[in-house]
């Protein structure tokens, strides 16, 4: 059986500053993200900040977040400690990185460009290219000991590994100096090293994107190449920096077979690529509090049910029963994560009760994943 | 058919917060529609591969696939859209690319045109899905319905929203033309976006603010799917009563048992009778609210069957009103 995941050990640990969150969509990520920041400044003295990409508006209300002003802002109401809380804007993030590297002239331009525009607020890789750029800025500031980073709500959490990296290639890629080279108005036709594939592709795309993109796009790049020396070298860096013993990660989960899979696939990516996975937090597991077996109380209420067809007692035992089973599902499921990935720790968390919306909910949901783990309710 | 009914939704997009089953709920739609010798196409575009294991199936390939029986006799066929596959396609059917096509691709060219535009890619994802809606095979339509497992909330709007987005690209030229005719299929009564949640304040709150944008951006919207609802209506249940009851039936029945039960039964009512705030909030929408039950066996193959059952039994939500966009081709016959 897999070890216990000890979170106030990690929490505690003064050699970690950067814990990352990462899983699919809707699995409580930003929660767990801003409980265990919260818990590491109360209980363990930490100066801690929290990166949060997209929360719900409540949670953002209830930790001082509502100012987007993209830097840090002091969470109020601590029992004790200091945390920081920041959301992520990823067009502010671009804007800054741009402004930093470049004459304010150049930058002007730079920002004129359309393809920039279009770069900086929609394209996908964007928002986890840019978590990383705000948590490697943290970093360098020196101002906290621990960063907790809640990652973006992509279609696979593969996304926040390879976006930043797809991010680069499409900026400082092969293909647009290729069709810059042979965009009209330039004469260093590279076409002999494509033969006529490449002429096609230019004039097609010219008329799909609009001969303007591929201008935009090559003067846009070519800028960038002048100020900073390319997106991949940038790119590169930060994911080193998420490889060294500072940094953590933590998969985030729910009990359900996709969020399962996805949470197996993303622990093999992060050991594959070397990066310190240091546990799966199971989420909302199924609270059953009774020890008895649905197969009991569904028999006890199917006799009560004969005398009294409308027997709360056999209600009651129905409510424990559904309970029961879908806890037993749930470990099945479960089981997929630990017969896949045998040494990641873990700690299973039931849920608690209503949402997590405030900072007494984020208290009680950081002491239960800490202390209390909840793998053994049901024998 | 009378000339100013609109016609029956035939594209069925199914969205949601992420965790609240619209993956589950597109694949149950998918059978409940697929009633006697009708044809279905469920199909998936974030490369997720979400719907195979559902229905114990190996990956989904671009080429549609039969996938299982639908109810009462029809047949569902699965998919999954690569938008880089659809470039492919879409460069060989109007520029007669051959082989060129394929160096493109390997020089990483197709990757780059799809990630270059935002938007293009999904101009070629919901293109894909329009010519599934319209293609007719031997006299009659290919599909009855097509079932979307679609981008969850957040991202809807802007998937479906192609005129905006294509606004970026070329005016001119095919994609332009194209684009266009996709979103006269999108915001006509042909589609139906249904909005899928589970009953808890987060999804909810995101079904509302979805309902709001679609209403804005003018896409129709079609059921709200209430998902994963717990259990019947709650009664009064007593330590007293409890004790009896669980000695009665040569159950443990000491105090900390009682506890437990209570407490779990005290918790669970609390969730029903949030249901019943949340049914109320969205409700309000106008719009029809489907209930599907949690199993808490967890979704297999049976278990779509059984969501599908219920799905069928609603019937078809009473039709709205015609909308803009509807004199368009694309419904069979139409004479």
């Amino acid at each position: 059986m897999a070890t216990e995941l000890d979170l106030d050990a990690l929490l505690r640990d003064k050699d970690k500053h950067v814990i990352a969150c990462c899983g699919s969509g809707g699995v409580g990520k930003t929660t767990t993200a801003a409980a265990l920041a919260l818990r590491a400044a109360e209980v363990h003295g930490r100066r801690t900040v929290v990166l949060t990409i997209d929360p719900a508006h409540r949670l953002a209300q209830s930790l001082g977040m509502e100012a987007l002003d993209n830097t840090p802002r002091p969470v109020r109401g601590l029992e004790s400690g200091s945390l920081d809380a920041m959301m992520l804007d990823m067009k502010r993030t671009f804007d800054d990185v741009v402004a930093l590297h470049t004459t304010p002239d150049r930058a002007a331009e730079i920002f004129a460009n359309p393809f920039y525009q279009a770069v900086s607020s929609t394209f996908s890789g964007t928002q986890e290219y840019m978590a990383m750029e705000k948590l490697g800025q943290l970093r360098e500031t020196g101002e906290w000991d621990l960063i907790v980073l809640d990652t973006p709500p992509s279609r696979s959490a593969l996304d926040f590994l390879d976006a930043p990296a797809r991010l680069a290639r499409l900026l400082d890629g092969r293909v647009i100096r290729l069709l810059s080279a042979s965009t009209p108005g330039s004469r260093r036709s590279m076409l002999s090293l494509m033969g006529a594939s490449a002429a096609v592709f230019t004039r097609v795309f010219n008329k799909i994107l609009g001969g303007h993109l591929l201008t935009d796009v090559a003067e846009f790049t070519a800028s960038l190449e002048d100020t900073f020396g390319g997106f991949r070298k940038r790119a590169e860096a930060t994911f080193r920096a998420l490889q060294d013993d500072q940094t953590s990660f933590l998969v985030v989960a729910t009990p359900e077979p996709a969020a399962v899979g996805e949470a197996v696939y993303f622990s093999r990516r992060l050991t594959e690529e070397r990066m310190p996975l240091d546990g799966i937090i199971l989420n909302r597991l199924t609270p059953v509090r009774a020890s008895l077996s649905a197969e009991r109380a569904l028999g006890a209420a199917a006799i009560l049910e004969e005398d009294e067809p409308e027997s709360p007692v056999a209600a009651a035992l129905r409510t424990h029963a559904d309970l029961a089973r879908r806890w037993s599902t749930e470990q099945r499921v479960a089981a997929r994560y630990e017969a896949a990935c045998p040494d990641i720790p873990q700690v299973w968390l039931s849920t608690l009760g209503p949402e997590v919306v405030d900072l007494g909910g984020l208290r009680g949901f950081g002491a239960a994943a800490a202390e209390r783990p909840a793998r053994s309710h049901v024998e | 058919m009378s000339a100013t009914a609109p016609p029956l939704p035939r594209l069925h997009i199914v969205t949601g917060k992420g965790g609240t089953g619209k993956t589950t709920v597109a694949a149950a739609l998918a059978l409940a529609l697929a009633g006697p010798g009708r044809r279905v196409l469920l199909v998936e575009v974030e490369g997720r591969q979400g719907i195979a294991p559902l229905f114990d199936a190996p990956p989904l390939p671009y080429a549609e696939r039969h996938l299982a029986a639908g109810l009462d006799g029809g047949e569902v066929f699965g998919q999954a859209v690569d938008a880089d596959e659809a470039l492919l396609d879409y460069l060989t059917m109007f520029y007669k690319l051959g082989t060129a096509g394929r160096a493109l691709r390997k020089f990483g060219a197709i990757d780059f045109a799809t990630t270059i535009a935002p938007g293009l890619r999904d101009i070629l994802l919901t293109g894909k899905l329009k010519e599934a809606v319209s293609r007719t095979e031997a006299g009659r339509m290919a599909y009855d319905a097509v079932v979307l497992d679609a981008p969850p909330t957040g991202r809807i709007v802007k998937f479906l929203n192609v005129t905006v987005e294509s606004g970026r690209l070329a005016k001119t030229g095919p994609i332009g033309k194209h684009s266009r005719s996709v979103a006269r299929m999108l915001h006509s009564s042909l589609t139906a976006v249904h909005l899928v949640t589970t009953p808890a304040a987060m999804p909810v709150q995101e079904t509302l603010d979805a309902h709001r944008e679609l209403a804005a951006a003018d896409l129709p919207v079609g059921r709200i799917v209430l998902n994963e609802v717990v259990g019947a209506k709650p009664v009064d249940v007593t330590e007293e009563q409890l004790r009896e009851g669980l000695a009665k039936t040569g159950l443990p029945a000491d105090e900390r048992t009682v506890a437990a039960l209570l407490d779990e039964y005290a918790s669970s009512r609390i969730e029903i009778e949030a249901v019943d705030a949340y049914r109320d909030r969205l409700e309000r929408l106008g719009r029809p609210v489907a209930e599907l039950a949690l199993l808490p066996e967890g979704v297999d193959l049976s278990g779509l069957y059984q969501l599908a059952e219920t799905l069928r039994e609603l019937g078809e939500p009473a039709r709205p009103a015609p909308r803009a966009a509807d004199d368009v081709e694309g419904g069979p016959g139409g004479d």
